[in-house]
């Protein structure tokens, strides 16, 4: 494997396998499955997702509605809500079996060493409190240094910090706009504010979900830009969930691809861009609109995502794939080996890269 | 086929320029070689609501400008992209020059008519050439009605058919959208958004309009879906020989579906001319900072990327002078002062752009 220039940690070698990796990843995901009963059975809306996050890295997880990104990560927070359910899987981090804590052990990791944004931040910030009142909730729950504190000096302390926050993310004039209720901010502001709450607790690991999606170009490349910034400034993790494959060719050191709640594909940002082994990502790259290259015609993907209910053990791309054949009737097991290019399909060439 | 490429003989464009004045007697011969569409020094301001003892009081409105002063003209058979941010206006302008909002100031001419002067019944016949397509395809259908419904309202609307007319017509758009005949009377709620887009595309054809306001048909979609409205798009304006107002802040899809880009900021056009140039050549710093904030998918090494400082200002209380000025990198003194006009830069005619920097005033 060639280092690539996105990837900024050059320790990860294809042939370092997972027990000799020098530098343990911050999280860890093996087979992890999530499933939500329907009356007519069980849907998996994850399937046997195993990836890794490198410390210090940025890792794109990239899948259209429906591929079950979003439920992955709610799964490794402990936030799927019943009657949904994790059916399998481990997912460790830092070495912690996350699975195996219970509900209080979990909500010290919450927000403490991963902190997640949402996509839509009108609807996940409260709207009848202001954000300054959202922003000291989290530290005063969350900070050592301000419970560490007798309590008369809490409230201040925790205010001071939630002011650095505000100024941290970019927010003109912070200590007024401490006193503003979430409406009165715009979408890019608000997005600002879900990442200083998010980051109010300096976490290991910041999963943000689609923080662009709503956003301008002008805006979205700010919003990138300041994740990228705090990034190597705290010096955490950043798993970015977004729909955009120009996003990720930008910003991520490695990508992984999702499709109806498998991984398609897996490897650094060079490779999965742009030597695509799967016909899914393949397919992804050429419906992309591209400003760089006019004369390329966009060529949708023909048909549909299945339904996941009942679905038979096989290639989940096969209805929509132009290269099918009767060996994709079977189904396709993807052994995760990390560091390495690797593909969920019968034509993919085997394992190393 | 290729999504957005329209046939050849439908991009010729005459080299008119866009403020030369149109006939507006109604009724008078419809000039077949004209531009479709001419819309001039188009304003809407919204006066935000007072109440009765501020009003006695004699405090001022504060008025919204969403749109200042917008020319342009639209060619038969040209599709016209419109991008700027959010805030920008270019839906308010899409929606004034249909008139589904009334324009403050300016008036719009299509296919030789001014539509400033048509009553409520005029209007009516008038809206039946002249369609829109809506962004939200959850919010824009009615949920209570099947889509046989919906789509066949247009034709309810404008009159003059037979309902058996009325039922085939209804059957024939739906099954070129994409619809099985088993389909036609279920609701919208049992479709997905690229589905429930493609039925408001039907609604908006079924009346075979002229003219398609596109008001971001495909920024709530999947990157599959998109890519296959775009498809459906691109095939029906041929097809139908349609003339589209594509407005959207996705400059990739634009760039792909357009014949010439008009980008929008503050409720001004600030650059028009051809997709090409905009998206290789653009010369005014906001289209700059616009075109590098586009994430690409092979990042060319060395990009400088021009990151904007700060939101759009306030439409309430917009800049003096150039409206981009405050958040401009290479703004200068006059820039605050003077509003530069939309000037034709180099030889070609037909891009234009409003800077002090690259057009030489007086």
């Amino acid at each position: 494997m060639h280092s690539t220039p996105g990837c900024n940690n050059p320790a990860m070698h294809a042939h370092a396998a997972s027990s000799t990796t020098p530098t343990q990843p911050v999280l860890r995901i093996r087979g992890l499955c999530t499933e939500f009963p329907t009356p007519r059975g069980p849907l998996p809306a994850v399937q046997d997702l195993s990836l890794d996050v490198p410390a210090g890295e940025c890792v794109g997880v990239v899948g259209e509605s429906g591929s079950g990104k979003s439920v992955a990560f709610a799964s490794v927070l402990g936030l799927v809500r019943a009657p949904g359910r994790v059916t399998g899987g481990q997912v460790w981090l830092d070495g912690i079996d996350l699975r195996t804590l219970d509900e209080a052990a979990m909500r010290r990791v919450r927000g403490k060493q991963i902190a997640m944004t949402l996509q839509d931040a009108l609807t996940a910030l409260n709207p009848s409190l202001t954000v300054g009142q959202q922003l000291v909730e989290v530290i005063l729950a969350h900070d050592d240094d301000v419970s560490r504190l007798p309590w008369w000096q809490r409230q201040r302390r925790a205010r001071t910090r939630a002011l650095e926050m505000m100024a941290l993310v970019g927010i003109p004039t912070p200590g007024t706009r401490l006193q503003d209720y979430p409406h009165q901010f715009s979408g890019g502001m608000r997005q600002r504010i879900m990442i200083a709450i998010a980051l109010a607790c300096k976490p290991r690991l910041l999963i943000a979900d689609e923080p662009t999606t709503a956003l301008d170009v002008t805006i979205q490349a700010q919003v990138l830009e300041l994740i990228a910034s705090l990034r190597q400034a705290l010096g955490m993790s950043v798993v970015l969930i977004t729909h955009d494959l120009g996003v990720v060719a930008e910003r991520c050191d490695r990508v992984v691809v999702m499709y109806a709640g498998q991984v398609v594909e897996s490897g650094t940002t060079a490779q999965v861009i742009g030597a695509p082994r799967h016909p899914y990502t393949r397919a992804l790259l050429r419906a992309t609109p591209r400003v760089e290259d006019l004369a390329q015609a966009v060529q949708p993907i023909a048909g549909t995502v299945p339904d996941m209910v009942d679905f038979p053990a096989q290639c989940h791309f096969m209805a929509r794939c132009p290269q099918r054949q009767d060996a994709c009737r079977t189904r396709i097991p993807l052994e995760f080996a990390p560091g390495t290019h690797q593909a969920r399909c019968v034509l993919a060439p085997g394992e190393g890269t | 086929m290729s999504a957005a490429r329209p046939p050849e003989g439908a991009r010729h464009r005459s080299l008119q320029g866009e403020g030369t004045p149109v006939s507006t007697a109604p009724g008078a011969g419809a000039p077949v070689n004209g531009p479709l569409l001419q819309v001039e020094d188009l304003v809407k301001h919204f006066e935000r609501p007072r109440s009765l003892t501020r009003r006695l009081a004699g405090e001022k409105a504060s008025v919204v400008h969403a749109v200042n002063g917008v020319s342009l003209a639209l060619e038969r058979g040209e599709t016209l992209g419109l991008i700027g941010e959010s805030g920008c206006g270019k839906s308010t302008l899409g929606r004034a020059i249909l008139r589904l909002v009334e324009p403050s100031a300016g008036r719009v001419v299509f296919d030789g008519q001014c539509l400033q002067g048509l009553g409520a019944r005029q209007m009516a016949g008038m809206r039946a050439r002249m369609q829109i397509i809506f962004q939200d395809p959850y919010a824009s259908l009615n949920p209570r009605k099947s889509i046989r419904e919906i789509v066949s309202l247009p034709l309810q609307l404008h009159g003059g058919l037979k309902p058996a007319d009325i039922t085939q017509r209804v059957q024939a758009i739906l099954a070129r959208v994409g619809f099985r005949g088993d389909q036609i009377d279920l609701y919208p709620h049992q479709f997905s958004g690229g589905q429930r887009q493609r039925i408001g595309i039907a609604r908006a054809l079924v009346s075979r309009p002229e003219l398609v306001v596109c008001d971001e048909p495909v920024s709530a979609l999947d990157v599959s879906i998109k890519a296959q409205i775009l498809e459906l798009l691109g095939e029906l304006k041929a097809e139908f020989n349609l003339t589209y107002l594509f407005v959207s802040h996705d400059i990739a899809a634009v760039g792909h579906i357009a014949d010439r880009i008009a980008v929008m900021y503050l409720g001004e056009i600030v650059e028009i001319g051809p997709t090409s140039q905009i998206i290789h050549a653009p010369q005014h710093p906001y289209t700059r900072a616009l075109l590098s904030a586009v994430p690409r998918l092979f990042p060319e090494a060395g990009r400088t990327r021009v990151v904007l400082r700060g939101d759009l200002p306030s439409p309430v209380h917009p800049p003096r002078g150039c409206k981009f000025h405050t958040r401009c990198p290479v703004a200068m003194d006059s820039c605050s002062t003077q509003a530069p006009a939309l000037l034709a830069t180099g030889e070609d005619a037909r891009h234009r752009v409003a800077c002090w920097r690259s057009t030489p005033h007086d």
